[in-house]
């Protein structure tokens, strides 16, 4: 499933979800629910790198809630994948960060084309000698 | 006359009271929960100097959301 359509089913079945966007480590954007999903991808990225500083130990920092007055902001990271998404105020916790990690986790990772390509060739090399014809063997009759 | 004033300022001390509450409710509930790959989490309220970080991003997050 692409990131829109994943998306386009979380919102359609959490209520509580305002906005979201799906982005990768290097920012870019899979798919948004608002019409400029870069900044609002630049700006949860900017939020988790803050809080990343204010971690104290070793471990990654995987998922993140701000609970302000007007409403709550959640951070799901998983791999290089992360998902963003606003509610209203109050929100389940629990549950929205349940509905981030579906979503999350029903995006199809992108594959790198030279990766793939790479896998192919050399895939074929060691295929090449099976394909290869075994010599004919002639019939002891034939003159 | 007197006991009509001193109801009318009860009344008024109680709806001050009751504003300062929800107002110190609303404060308090302002939060930054954070949880981590080994299971730990950091809760950071508002007023501490992380939260203070965190929660003028979050409020501009959501703001724009709520535009865009």
């Amino acid at each position: 499933m692409d990131a829109q359509q994943a998306l386009a089913d979380l919102t359609e079945i959490s209520s509580q979800i305002r906005a979201a966007v799906v982005f990768d480590d290097s920012g870019k954007v899979a798919g948004s629910t608002v019409s400029d999903g870069d900044a609002f991808a630049r700006a949860a990225a900017d939020l988790l790198a803050a809080a990343e500083e204010i971690k104290t130990g070793d471990s990654r920092l995987t998922q993140l809630e701000v609970a302000t007055g007007d409403g709550s902001l959640f951070i799901v990271r998983e791999g290089k994948a992360t998902i963003a998404a606003t509610t209203g105020a109050d929100p389940t916790v629990g549950l929205v960060f349940y509905d981030l990690k579906s979503a999350l986790r029903s995006v199809k990772p992108t594959r790198a084309p030279a990766r793939k390509r790479a896998t192919t060739t050399a895939a074929a090399k060691k295929k090449a000698p099976a394909k290869k014809p075994a010599p004919r063997k002639k019939k002891p009759d034939a003159s | 006359m007197r006991r009509s004033a001193a109801a009318i300022l009860g009344v008024l001390g109680g709806m001050l009271a009751g504003a300062a509450f929800i107002r110190r409710q609303t404060a308090h509930r302002e939060r930054a929960d954070l949880y981590f790959e080994d299971g730990s989490m950091l809760s950071l309220t508002n007023g501490s100097p992380g939260a203070e970080r965190l929660l003028p991003l979050a409020r501009q997050i959501i703001g724009q959301a709520r535009t865009g």
